[in-house]
């Protein structure tokens, strides 16, 4: 065993520090060091100059774009990424859809949504989640009919989709459907289907969350057709696709690079900052043993992430249950992180929203104004992405057999 | 011993209960906190006619001359009801009034404030201060040009809440003698407002050579500011264990109706033990407002006041944080919006855990008063 970096891999290190360094523009970074929102064109922008260098999706094969790094590699570049503080890609489209179409897609299918996925020229969003189907995801209700006319075979899709992040940046929207309602195993009955916003019968209605920001909807669905060759897999096999997709949302919740970006930056807060006593916070004992403890919790994240990667390197198996793990510890350090900073400014983390103009200085300092909003708005990390109690029961079920 | 609440209080409680509950429900609050002032004039009349404003000032100014027990029930229900009226913020400024001031000076201000008709605020932290009450930047001196009594205040004051509502703002700086109190009216100052997490009103104030009123004596300030922010610190226990008490109250109703896998989400055990440890936790905190409240009244000396309220606040603080977190968890994705009240109780919640000292804060004056 040896947990150090063999000398290729810190070169592989460099050399994308070094990228990144020349490539990331200020202004995206600014963005996203200070918790601005970014824009639908933001996001973009980073996804086609990553693009154009031929990085934006590292996991594909080579074929369609992706880079023949392996685990390790491309571990290193999404903590390097999160640590340099570039804007994410957007996992709808390059995380979660694109693997699903290179695994289940038609070769027509894979032709004419991959290339325009790579290229950043279709915006995706997830649309699982229903009113009365969170948890529950299997009894959702969305239907799908089928139905033909002079333009073709295609389904008629009537209900709703809610929590839907950035449906409205989005050009299409991966929907799990109800195709068939008469089954007693329900999952049996769901479809997976592509579906282009504009068409006509969709509705997209924004949801304001705590943090006062607009980032999920409501998609409503109002008999909108979609064309047949829009089926993912069989009809009736969107479980199967939904669950090897969940797996790929997984892996990816765990953000290290960005926590220890955050780390970094409360630590050095910490050191300018004074605390009660005059003396910098980042020497109190209870204020250092907060920090500490979660810097040793990303340090066993890291660890156990890299083991769980080598042992998929190994043995080539996609992750199982226990990747539920790196999302329940990965969500909890980066709570964990906004809490702290909340702490760490003290009385300054109460303004929330200005009314005025000139807050430059005084309590909205950069570091502080974006704090509590974020604060807020990062309780949702233990609820998206399949809840940490959801994550906790596959654990106890599949991992160990209660 | 005794823990009930007399009946003058329970009846006080209850009609505050009543008002706010018919007066100020969500939707209505909604609408006051989206108002250009954000918070609204006619419920502070109607506070100030139930004899609210009056509560804790002696007879001889109107008053009840209650305490922070009496204050008790009060704070509860404006916790249940997340009321941004800048109540508390003209308690704290008319007792130091009442601690501080000299008689003329309390002739002059606490029958207004009994009425309803002055506002207050205190403006004391600042930059760099964190939570320690004796540290503080700002200067006074006599005017050399004005009358007598006049007194040229510089210095800046982050997070004021109540600022731009008070008609007259207490001033903590300091003179040759030491740390004075000083009363400033709104308009010498520079007020930059913003909206504060739980959606009250706030601002930095800056003040150059700003003309004030000395506020008693001249220095020695101190004590009387640990006793008035120690009063409060009891009072934001009580109103935490009713925001408390709301989140818990909500989110047992949803366990019981939200149903998913075709069962009430309530009828998981991995659940339940949460809720249990929620409703453990608020019951804590209300032991602890008590115990602070009680003590704040008594004359057991500065140094059993603030023990027991520099422990009930670390209770506070930490199950404040629970509380409010596992209420949003257990709601799921209805949590995280703004249009449930719950993510309002939160914010609320999230900001007492810090207000008037975190929980380290208050762990390390606990600490030191052991000694
Ligand atoms: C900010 C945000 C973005 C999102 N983005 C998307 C998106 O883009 N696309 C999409 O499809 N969905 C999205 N979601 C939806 C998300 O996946 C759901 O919120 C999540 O699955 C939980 O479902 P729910 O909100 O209905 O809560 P519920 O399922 O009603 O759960 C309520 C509570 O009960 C718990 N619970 C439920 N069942 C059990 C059980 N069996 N055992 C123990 N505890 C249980 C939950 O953990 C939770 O604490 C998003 C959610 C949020 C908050």
């Amino acid at each position: 065993m040896d947990l150090n970096y063999s000398q290729e891999e810190s070169a592989f290190r460099d050399e994308v520090r070094g990228w990144l360094k020349a490539n990331l523009p200020q202004d995206l970074r600014d963005k996203v060091v200070n918790y601005g929102e970014l824009t639908r064109d933001d996001l973009l922008r980073w996804h086609k100059i990553l693009a154009k260098k031929g990085w934006v999706a590292p996991a594909w094969p080579k074929e369609w774009g992706g880079t023949g790094w392996n685990v390790v590699q491309r571990y290193i570049f999404e903590e390097e990424c999160g640590f340099a503080g570039t804007p994410p890609i957007v996992s709808f489209g390059m995380h979660m859809c694109g693997p699903v179409l290179l695994r289940f897609g038609t070769e027509a299918q894979k032709k004419r949504f991959l290339p325009r996925m790579y290229n950043g020229e279709d915006f995706w969003c997830q649309g699982y989640s229903e009113p009365g189907s969170g948890s529950d995801l299997a009894s959702l209700k969305t239907k799908a009919e089928r139905a033909s006319d002079k333009s073709g075979d295609h389904y008629v899709v009537n209900g709703q989709k809610i929590w839907t992040t950035l449906g409205h940046y989005a050009d299409w929207i991966f929907c799990l459907v109800r195709t068939d309602s008469t089954l007693a195993k329900r999952q049996e009955g769901i479809s997976f289907l592509l579906i282009d916003m504009r068409t006509p019968g969709i509705t997209v209605r924004p949801l304001v969350l705590m943090d006062g920001g607009h980032e999920v909807n409501e998609v409503f669905f109002d008999n909108v057709k979609v064309p047949v060759e829009n089926l993912v897999h069989e009809e009736g096999k969107g479980w199967t696709v939904a669950k090897y997709l969940l797996g790929h949302e997984r892996m990816n919740t765990g953000r290290i690079g960005a926590s220890k970006r955050e780390l970094a930056k409360l630590k050095d807060f910490a050191a300018r900052q004074p605390g009660d006593d005059g003396l910098p916070l980042i020497e109190d004992a209870r204020f250092r043993d907060r920090l500490t403890r979660v810097e040793v919790e990303l340090m066993a994240l890291e660890i156990t992430n890299l083991r769980f990667l080598d042992q998929m390197r190994r043995s080539g198996q996609p992750p199982g249950a226990d990747v539920s793990m790196l999302k329940i510890k990965g969500t909890e350090i980066q709570q964990g992180l906004t809490e702290l900073s909340m702490q760490a400014v003290g009385p300054l983390a109460q303004p929330f929203r200005a009314t005025g103009t000139d807050l430059e200085d005084g309590a909205f300092d950069r570091f502080t104004a974006g704090l509590a909003p974020r604060y807020c708005n990062y309780r949702k990390t233990t609820i998206y992405a399949g809840s940490n109690e959801i994550q906790r029961n596959i654990i106890s079920k599949m991992t160990l057999g209660l | 011993m005794n823990f009930d609440y007399n009946e003058e209080q329970q009846l006080l409680a209850d009609s505050v209960r009543r008002f706010l509950a018919k007066n100020y429900g969500f939707e209505a609050r909604k609408k006051i906190v989206a108002s250009k002032q954000g918070w609204s004039a006619e419920v502070w009349t109607q506070l100030a006619e139930m004899g609210l404003t009056g509560l804790p000032f002696s007879t001889d100014y109107g008053g009840f001359g209650g305490g922070a027990v009496d204050l008790m029930g009060v704070m509860e229900a404006a916790g249940d009801a997340l009321l941004v009226e800048p109540y508390l913020p003209t308690l704290m400024g008319g007792l130091l009034v009442a601690r501080a001031g000299g008689d003329a000076q309390k002739k002059a201000l606490l029958p207004a404030v009994v009425e309803g008709r002055l506002k207050l605020a205190f403006a004391h932290s600042e930059k760099g201060a964190r939570y320690n009450l004796a540290r503080v930047g700002a200067s006074a001196r006599r005017s050399t040009g004005g009358a007598g009594s006049a007194w040229e205040i510089t210095g800046e004051k982050l997070v004021v809440l109540g600022a731009e509502a008070a008609d007259r703002i207490v001033v903590s700086a300091n003179t040759d003698k030491g740390l004075s109190l000083f009363l400033v009216s709104r308009e010498s100052l520079r007020v930059r407002p913003y909206v504060t997490l739980d959606e009250q009103r706030a601002g930095d104030v800056g003040f150059a050579k700003a003309q004030g009123e000395l506020l008693g004596a001249e220095g020695g300030a101190l004590p009387v500011i640990e006793e008035v922010m120690d009063f409060a610190t009891a009072l934001v226990c009580a109103e935490a264990v009713g925001a408390m008490k709301f989140a818990c109250d909500t989110t047992l109703e949803y366990l019981k109706t939200r149903k998913q896998f075709g069962v009430p989400i309530g009828t998981f055990q991995a659940l339940q033990h949460r809720m249990v440890d929620m409703y453990v936790a608020h019951e804590q905190a209300r032991s602890m407002a008590c115990l602070a409240c009680s003590k704040v009244d008594s004359n057991s000396g500065a140094g059993d006041r603030a023990r027991a309220v520099s422990a009930a606040k670390i209770k506070i603080a930490d199950n404040a944080r629970l509380i409010s977190q596992e209420s949003v968890q257990l709601h799921g994705g209805m949590g995280m919006t703004e249009e449930l009240k719950v993510s309002h109780s939160f914010r609320r919640l999230t900001m007492i855990a810090q207000q008037f000292g975190d929980a380290d804060h208050h762990l390390a004056r606990f600490a030191a008063l052991d000694k």
